[in-house]
């Protein structure tokens, strides 16, 4: 047994620093399996009553930062403090105050039906939710009465993520929350964890879906090799790197010399095929106005013309690399 | 998902008194829910004493069979669900992340294995109502004090428990599983409950006779089929079949 914090865990929440600073606080976390670091020297910091996804190809560390900010697996080396505490050390008086959903699975006794299962998680709380009202929410009233292995994929998902709520934690570590999901429980998810960060709770997520990450994170962090690669809100990561790109059409074998110098500098223009052009440059007002210009000059109507930003999957991938596909 | 409730944190451990009662009520229903559990503990005792009542087995006890019968089932009632039962269904909950998700709730592990603990003594209570029911109806004439009986159930289940919780977190659930089946069947015969140790070689059986399963066997019916007071020896070999056993769960145990 752990040494019991027992005034920690029966104290009402402190407004002390241990409850104002970061909720999840990691710096130069290292893990290693068989000699091969999975996490490499990781640093983050989550700040309270915010939202932050961590993305990553498979096998990037994703889930061995989160088990090891759990207090599941031990660090090599590094500092990890969840709300002010260390997950081994003073596990006992954190685990009352977050809510785990785990990648694999609900992980709890298969053999009971879905209402007992999240009754029993609630006993284990000082302030529960409502255990009927909750499987209300995430759309699991109907099948209430019915054992855990007997629940489809999605369902077990949501049974999961109302396991970890209904403690009414103060950070949830959501690892892939909607993976098997169908699209309307999705949405509904992501209502729900908008709320949760409306509410004050702190949220950890993983996730594959891009989507996900830019609608619901404050913060992304981008992992590979157990290390991150980029770190900022969606705005910033998207901006990052500033390229964009204007195409249009118009009647093919354009003189573009013209057009190449009335771009500004570091500003490009090519027809990559046939009357559609191309030009890459850093994304402004002015390079807009610059081709648009040109063209009026040049007699010519653009048509189709779009100016489009780079999509976090193209910071991803070039984040990540195209190793994926090897 | 339509979302009209908050979220606000108020996050605290319940009292722990709440945490056992509703863990041992799951135990408890799992336990009942799960048929080969309750084949285990409830089916096969109850066939066993009518069975081993049965005359065609003359070398067992002497003028009443019955009197020698209930003992010994009332000693695999224990040895069932404290042992086989409580490893196999522990085993299995390791290699399936039970206790792994439980590891990240507020529940402390010293009141997840009481709430296992008392499931598994409520059950033996259901068994003992049970096994002496059946034992009436076939002409049991019980002597004894019940609180020696009572106290003699509650080591067995201690020293039981112990070596299941071992072998259920230190093996795997497959092996686990082979095991506490096999283990069961050995001391069932060779342990000193269906068939009395003097029944075999006196080195056997001088060496046999501190298995827990005889121990608890011999207590039993030292107790009930003699009408005897507390048996010392019995007692104290279970007693320290438990100092060794349940340090040596808590000590190796693995809980993933
Ligand atoms: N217990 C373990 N023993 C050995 N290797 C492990 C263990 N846990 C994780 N690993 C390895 O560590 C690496 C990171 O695994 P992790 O589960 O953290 O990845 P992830 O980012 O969560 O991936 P995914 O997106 O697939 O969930 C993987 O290469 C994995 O094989
Ligand atoms: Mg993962």
């Amino acid at each position: 047994m752990p040494p019991q914090a027992t005034h920690a865990i029966l104290a009402p929440s402190r407004p002390d620093e241990a409850a104002s600073g970061p909720a999840l606080e990691i710096s130069g976390l290292i893990k290693s399996y068989a000699g091969r670091r999975v996490v490499d020297g990781l640093t983050l910091t989550l700040a309270r009553g915010e939202i932050v996804a961590l993305l990553g190809p498979n096998g990037a560390g994703k889930t061995t930062t989160i088990e090891i900010s759990e207090g599941f697996r031990r660090p090599d080396a590094g500092t990890v403090r969840v709300l002010g505490l260390d997950p081994l050390r003073d596990a006992a008086a954190l685990k009352p105050q977050i809510g785990v959903m785990l990648q694999d699975g609900v992980g709890a006794y298969t053999g009971a039906k879905a209402r007992e299962l999240l009754d029993l998680f609630a006993a284990y709380a000082a302030h529960p939710h409502d255990t009927a009202e909750l499987l209300e929410l995430v759309g699991l009233s109907d099948v209430a009465g019915t054992q855990v292995k007997r629940l489809s994929g999605g369902q077990r998902q949501r049974l999961s993520l109302a396991l970890a709520l209904v403690g009414r934690p103060a950070l949830v570590f959501l690892d892939e929350p909607t993976a098997g999901m169908d699209p309307q429980a999705r949405r509904g998810t992501w209502g729900l964890i908008s709320q949760l960060r409306a509410d004050g709770v702190s949220v950890v997520l993983t996730t594959h879906l891009l989507d996900e990450a830019e609608q619901l994170a404050d913060t992304i962090v981008v992992i590979n090799h157990g290390r991150v690669v980029a770190t900022g809100s969606p705005a910033e990561l998207v901006r990052a790197g500033a390229e964009g790109q204007i195409r249009f059409r118009a009647p093919a074998g354009l003189r573009l010399t013209s057009l190449s110098d009335a771009l500004h500098a570091g500003a490009s223009a090519s027809e990559e095929a046939p009357g559609r052009y191309l030009i890459t440059g850093e994304r402004s007002p002015q390079l807009l106005a610059s081709v648009a210009a040109w063209c009026a000059a040049q007699g010519v109507f653009a048509e189709d013309l779009a100016v489009e930003r780079r999509t976090l999957e193209d910071v991803f991938l070039e984040m990540t690399g195209a190793e994926l596909s090897a | 998902m339509t979302a009209t409730v908050s979220y606000v944190p108020a996050p605290d451990a319940a009292p722990r008194s709440r945490m056992l009662g509703a863990q041992t009520r799951m135990e408890l229903r799992l336990l009942l829910r799960n048929g080969e559990q309750v084949g285990l503990t409830l089916v096969v005792p109850l066939l066993l004493e009518v069975f081993l009542n049965l005359p065609l087995l003359s070398s067992l006890g002497g003028s009443r069979r019955i009197d020698f019968v209930v003992p010994s089932v009332l000693a695999l009632a224990v040895m069932s669900s404290a042992f086989t039962g409580l490893a196999i269904g522990t085993g299995f909950e390791r290699k399936y992340g039970v206790l792994k998700r439980l590891g990240a709730t507020a529940l402390p592990r010293s009141v997840l294995l009481l709430g296992k603990t008392l499931a598994v003594l409520l059950l033996e209570v259901l068994q003992v109502g049970l096994v002496c029911t059946l034992g009436l109806a076939l002409g049991w004439h019980p002597h004894g004090n019940p609180i020696w009986t009572a106290l003699l159930i509650v080591l067995g289940t201690l020293a039981f428990g112990g070596l299941g919780l071992l072998i259920a977190g230190t093996l795997r659930a497959e092996v686990t599983l082979a095991a506490a089946n096999l283990i069961w069947l050995v001391l069932l015969f060779a342990g000193g409950i269906a068939i009395a140790l003097d029944s075999y070689p006196a080195p056997f059986a001088d060496v046999a006779r501190y298995l827990p399963s005889a121990a608890l066997s011999d207590g039993l019916h030292h107790v009930l089929q003699n009408g005897g007071g507390l048996p010392l020896g019995a007692a104290l070999t279970l007693l320290v079949w438990s100092a060794v056993a349940l340090p040596a769960a808590t000590r190796w145990f693995s809980w993933e």
